[in-house]
């Protein structure tokens, strides 16, 4: 500043302006941790209920009757669901008995990146469903593997998968019909579902292949 | 206190003559990013407008106390302070407009626009005037934003209000292009947004230009004429 009227020394200047720095800084850090600690639980509960809220959407919660989200089980990063890190695998039980697996898959191969699923396989190998968590698909060209963006709202293009299993399903057939499958798919927009029928197809396999070790291991059960 | 010629300003100014996206063309970055549909860049405005009120009163409030060297960084701190805890409120208590904001709301701190508000009018403003420059600054983007999306998603997909029932779930897009329209992929990539945001510069540019031209032809003794 130029022409201050008070003649005040380089370094004291420094210093007034680091303490007066110093005590904003403290001030809302002070105000940030408090709303933290203040929304925390509010902020648990409602992420728990998103949770809930996604598997809702692929497995009805009348067939299982366990605290679904505390059944996990940590898996490591698995080349095959197409994950390079850490995910968790819920277990849906009903009177003890193991129902159905829930756990996450990415397709790597979208037209703009990875593709997150979540799946849920049922003790006898059909899909109970299969829905896009996150994706960067073109607005209006391959986001319609996602429901909500989907147009055809009463028959959703991911909904074809439910009740699909490897027992009626041969390894050809989980691929688009323009590379001889029968997974259908808009016009124009092919890549996006074929990315995802190739990750389902993987990942049911993997799944099935290790079916029992899947639901017998107590790795992290709370 | 606020008297009404400061308020018609600083209403003025906020929506149209200092009109953040058509005018100042500051936020670009958030403007391209969501306005690929009217709702999307209807929220984020509004989200911008409860984050630019608050920092507002803020710094209205303080800044008598701001030296003017670190007056930067104390502004980025108050803005980001206040964005972060917007967004942890909104988590905590309404979750599900929180689901619709919330990949909007942390954006805001990289927004210039409420940098420069609280840098340009709250560093030398009373708080209230404070809060409505930044509440009128938002209305100028939620309008241009709005109308920027509906334009794009109208080119792009031939709908209106795309992604309206994640906001009111009882309520659906609208299409108002044949359902055969085969879309317009260049109007909901960022190169559209450029594009129209080009246009509706010069559509603001030539209002202004015709308005100054018919203020010029008619002499001011046109109050003597009618009398």
């Amino acid at each position: 500043m130029t022409g201050g009227a008070r003649k005040i020394s380089a370094p004291g200047m420094a210093i007034r302006t680091a303490a007066i720095l110093f005590v904003f800084v403290i001030a809302f850090t002070g105000l940030l941790s408090a709303a933290y600690q203040w929304t925390k639980p509010a902020i648990e509960a409602s992420a728990a209920e998103e949770k809930m809220k996604l598997v809702d959407d692929v497995l009805p919660r009348a067939e299982y009757d366990n605290a679904l989200l505390n059944d996990t089980l940590t898996l490591p990063p698995t080349p095959q669901l197409g994950l390079d890190e850490p995910s968790t695998l819920y277990r849906a039980r009903m009177g003890g008995k193991p129902v159905a697996l829930v756990f996450e898959a990415v397709a790597p191969d979208g037209y703009a990146g990875k593709v997150r699923l979540l799946i849920a396989l049922r003790a006898d190998g059909t899909l109970a469903g299969v829905r896009v968590t996150q994706h960067k698909e073109t607005p209006g060209l391959g986001d319609y593997v996602d429901p909500k963006k989907d147009k055809n709202k009463s028959r959703p293009w991911i909904t074809q998968f439910t009740g699909m299993s490897l027992a009626t399903v041969a390894n050809s057939g989980w691929k688009v019909k323009k590379d001889g499958g029968n997974i259908d798919y808009y016009a124009g927009a092919t890549v996006t579902p074929r990315a995802v029928s190739k990750a389902v197809l993987k990942a049911v396999q993997w799944a099935e292949a290790n079916r029992t070790r899947l639901i017998a291991e107590t790795g992290a059960t709370k | 206190m606020i008297t009404r010629d400061e308020f018609t300003t600083i209403a003025g100014n906020g929506v149209w003559k200092q009109n953040t996206s058509i005018v100042q063309i500051l936020g670009l970055c958030p403007l391209l990013a969501t306005t690929t549909n009217a709702v999307n860049g209807i929220m984020l405005s509004l989200a911008t407008i409860i984050v630019m009120a608050m920092s507002g009163v803020a710094v209205a409030a303080l800044r008598n106390f701001i030296p003017h060297e670190i007056r930067i960084p104390v502004f980025i701190l108050i803005v980001a302070a206040l964005v972060t805890v917007v967004d942890l409120l909104f988590n905590a208590n309404l979750h599900e407009l929180y689901l619709v904001l919330g990949i909007f709301i942390p954006l805001i701190v990289t927004n210039c626009i409420v940098l420069a508000r609280v840098e340009a009018f709250a560093a030398k403003n009373p708080p209230l005037q404070s809060t409505f420059d930044g509440i009128f600054m938002g209305v100028g983007m939620l309008w241009t934003l709005g109308l920027l999306g509906a334009m794009r998603e109208l080119l792009g997909n031939g709908t209106i209000f795309g992604g309206i029932d994640m906001v009111f779930p009882s309520l659906q897009p609208v299409q108002l292009l044949p359902e055969s329209y085969p879309g317009f992929l260049l109007a909901l990539l960022p190169p559209g947004a450029f594009i129209l945001l080009g246009c509706m510069i010069a559509w603001k540019n030539w209002l202004d230009a015709r308005a100054a031209q018919r203020a010029q032809r008619r002499p001011p003794t046109a109050v003597a004429a009618t009398g």
